[in-house]
């Protein structure tokens, strides 16, 4: 495998020693992490497209077969995930996967729990239904009338089902319910695939100043009879308001909207109280926010506005997971020496003649007699010995297309440890093809927790 | 030719990147274009080196032949003081209501009036036209929402028709909704050559069909270069390292012998050619897929040196030589 250190020496003769500061990133180690029995939220954020919840799903496996009860909250409906933890479709509710290994004796570090082995771990995993966990927050907090009225509202039908900011929201309020329920010892959110980064932790704040706002009294304001006669004033400025609205949504649309504010109005205090109680859940040192990229400019561009807002926020940031990175067991040949020697082996007699090591070296290479004894079992092929040698010249091409996307790789992320050279980093070999099953997974966690000092430094 | 172009993909796709490759393509021969964006990531200026785009339409690049690109980030609360102001004059009353934090409330958390404002916009520049007649853009081009939402976004205006039954959302609504399901409207997907990427188109354009939204082309974005073909994968699996060794001997790497730098060389490169091979069987697969979806398929390399503006271009000329504009 490409990710075997010791395929690499040249490289990890560089790292450790750091003598250029902006190679020098700290390692995220992945599996203190999990098996901290203080940790008990993860929260996968990142841009769309990077492997955050394959991660999630990487991470919640590893924790299980490392001995810790695990539930992960996966947003994006991927139906290839459900199908690798052997779940035909995910749902609102946490089920169990199968399947899961005990791999603790290979993982503990051999102190503590010898004496009464605690049992083993557990996967769950579920998949946010958004409307669902509205309707059932409606149905929990109002009386059976008062949820019948809401849930047949038009407004809220199509705000449950569709506003940008409910999903947000709503993963929010799950997180907050599992974490209550206590029955998992860690929970791993994966955040939903945003249009701007950070919107699940804005959504709450916003849904509560809207609450809180004017608007809503505004809103109200017709539907509640008989305020004080101080407020007579105000009503008029908010008749006119509502007038404009009126105009702006039109009569029936705001009705709705009033209908369902109004029908609302109870629950509004607990939906805020919750929201305010989840965000302070997020920034408690039980949890620990993982922020997936992957080398390229752009996710990593995202990922540096996510370590600031995270910052900003108060949120506990772990590290950064950079998946899909490559590495070369070659990686002593540069993509410029291995094209130049493609091309001599296009032009064999042309190295005879320019290249005199080679001539030195290899006098009888090009010389058919004893390269066909080796490859002559060939029928098909006219010249077995020019087929080897075009076969070459692709391997070191393709060589030198991986040694471009490697320094390309390392260029994005030098950038980004520069501006962050406080975040642990967590690299991630890339897989050739895609996770099916649990075992992928698994290999996934594997590549994860796998301390990668041997990525290679910028070294032309 | 559809004068409104929308692009999406699944994120990591480079949507963005086939949307302003686009634009620049179809704004040559003295075309003008306005290229989109939606979602305020502004992804439009970071690609094409500019400072961050202003609500405003700005011209951003000049296409071969004269042709110019203009770029446009809708700001949602701007359009929706904009849209009070076109149609009601609520200049004051509009920044009351902002205050109220009814704008706020409109563009965020009421549902799909969002989007019928940002597709409201994107469709009031494909119908604007000069004092001359003529259309101020020759095509708009959009940079929407990634395909797991885009039947949504678009189709908010029939949610919202539905919601407001009457009134001037809907009736705006209605007129969005008549210019996304004409044929001057094409939804174009961005995917790889890999699994979920390809899983997501294919799903994408069953929900829009079902939406009966139209679908227009499917963008294969960073194929990388064939380097290895059928017959040399073949060979790789059974070719003698040693015969190998050799080759690489040969050119110049080193001595051939035991231990030399050669034979060094030959295990982490077929290792990278079996890493190849697995890649290169499932990108087969997924051509296979995409060929049954039955849309014109094309295909934008992967560009060695990264993305940047002289790449842009090249993209651009791609997508012309194969016919797109």
């Amino acid at each position: 495998m490409t990710s075997d250190p010791a395929a690499a020496p040249h490289d990890s003769a560089h790292a450790p020693d750091g003598h250029r500061a902006i190679n020098s990133i700290r390692p995220l180690a992945i599996d203190p992490l999990l098996d901290d029995p203080d940790t008990r939220i993860v929260v996968c954020c990142g841009a769309g497209g990077v492997g955050k919840t394959t991660t999630a799903a990487a991470l919640g496996l590893r924790a299980a077969e490392r001995g810790r009860k695990v539930v992960v909250l996966t947003i994006d409906p991927a139906r290839r995930l459900a199908q690798s933890m052997g779940i035909d479709s995910l749902d609102n509710t946490p089920r169990r996967v199968k399947g899961i290994e005990d791999r603790r004796e290979a993982a503990s570090e051999g102190s503590a729990d010898d004496g009464g082995r605690r049992p083993g771990g557990e996967l769950h995993a579920m998949m946010l239904d958004m409307k669902r966990t509205f309707d059932e927050i409606v149905e929990a907090h109002a009386d059976p009338d008062r949820a019948s009225a809401i849930l047949s509202n038009p407004f809220y039908q199509s705000l449950s089902a569709g506003f940008a900011g409910t999903q947000e929201y709503m993963a929010m309020e799950k997180l907050g319910q599992l974490r209550s329920r206590d029955e998992w010892d860690l929970i791993i959110v994966d955040t939903p695939p945003s249009r701007s980064a950070l919107d699940f932790l804005d959504a709450p704040k916003r849904l509560g100043s809207f609450l809180d706002g004017k608007l809503i009294r505004v809103l109200l304001a017709p539907a509640k009879v008989g305020g004080r006669a101080g407020m007579k004033f105000l009503n008029v400025g908010m008749s006119m308001m509502t007038g404009a609205l009126g105009k702006v949504l039109g009569g029936q649309l705001l009705k709705d909207v009033q209908t369902f504010v109004a029908a609302m109005d109870s629950m509004f205090g607990g939906f805020r109280t919750r929201a305010d109680a989840t965000y302070k859940l997020l920034q408690a040192p039980g949890t620990a926010f993982l922020v997936v990229a992957a080398p390229e400019r752009d996710a990593l561009r995202e990922a540096a506005y996510f370590v600031e807002r995270l910052a900003a926020e108060d949120m506990p940031l772990a590290g950064l997971v950079l998946n899909r990175v490559h590495g070369s067991g070659a990686a002593q040949l540069s993509a410029e020496r291995a094209l130049a020697a493609a091309e001599n082996l296009d032009e064999p007699r042309i190295v005879d003649q320019m290249d005199g090591k080679t001539v030195r070296n290899s006098p009888d290479t090009s010389g058919s007699s004893e390269s066909s004894a080796s490859t002559g079992t060939q029928d098909g092929s006219p010249d077995p010995d020019r087929a080897v040698e075009r076969l070459t010249a692709g391997l070191l091409r393709l060589h030198a297309e991986r040694m471009r996307l490697l320094s390309r790789e390392q260029r994005t992320r030098d950038r980004f440890t520069a501006l962050h050279p406080e975040v642990a980093v967590a690299e991630v070999a890339a897989l050739p093809g895609d996770v099916h099953d649990l075992a992928g997974l698994r290999d996934i966690g594997d590549r994860l927790a796998a301390v990668r000092p041997e990525l290679p430094t910028t070294d032309d | 030719m559809s004068r409104l172009q929308v692009v999406s993909g699944k994120g990591g796709t480079g949507k963005t990147t086939v949307a302003a490759a686009l634009a620049l393509a179809l704004a040559t021969e003295g075309k003008r274009t306005l290229l989109v964006e939606v979602e305020g990531r502004q992804g439009i200026a970071q690609l094409f080196e500019t400072e961050a785009l202003p609500y405003e339409e700005r011209k951003i690049a000049v296409a071969p032949g004269g042709g110019e690109v203009y770029a446009l980030a809708i700001d949602p609360e701007l359009a929706l003081l904009d849209y009070l102001q076109m149609f009601y004059k609520l200049g004051s009353a509009g920044r009351a209501l902002k205050k109220l934090g009814a704008i706020d409330f409109a563009t965020t958390i009421a549902p799909g009036l969002r989007d019928v404002l940002l597709t409201g916009k994107a469709c009031e520049a494909v119908r604007r036209k000069e004092k001359s007649g003529r259309h101020t853009y020759d095509y708009v081009v959009m940079d929407a929402p990634p395909t797991g939402r885009v039947t949504r976004f678009l189709n908010v205006n029939d949610e919202v028709a539905g919601l407001a039954k009457i009134g001037p959302i809907h009736h705006q609504a209605q007129g969005v909704m008549r210019v996304l399901k004409s044929p001057d409207t094409a939804v174009h997907l961005v995917t790889l050559l890999e699994e979920m990427p390809v899983q997501e188109t294919a799903d994408g354009i069953a929900e829009l069909r079902a939406a009966r939204l139209p679908v227009g082309r499917i963008i294969v974005n960073m194929v990388r270069p064939e380097l290895l073909g059928f017959d040399e994968l073949e060979l790789a699996r059974a070719v003698p390292r040693t015969a190998v060794a050799r080759s690489l001997s040969a050119a110049g790497l080193g001595g051939a012998r035991r231990g030399g730098n050669a034979e060094r060389l030959v295990e982490p490169l077929l290792t990278q050619a079996e890493e190849y091979a697995e890649r290169y069987t499932l990108e087969h697969e997924q051509r296979g897929v995409l060929g049954e979806l039955g849309l014109p398929l094309h295909e934008l390399p992967l560009l060695a040196e990264g993305m940047d503006l002289a790449g842009l271009y090249e993209l651009a000329t791609e997508l012309r030589q194969q016919g797109i504009s």
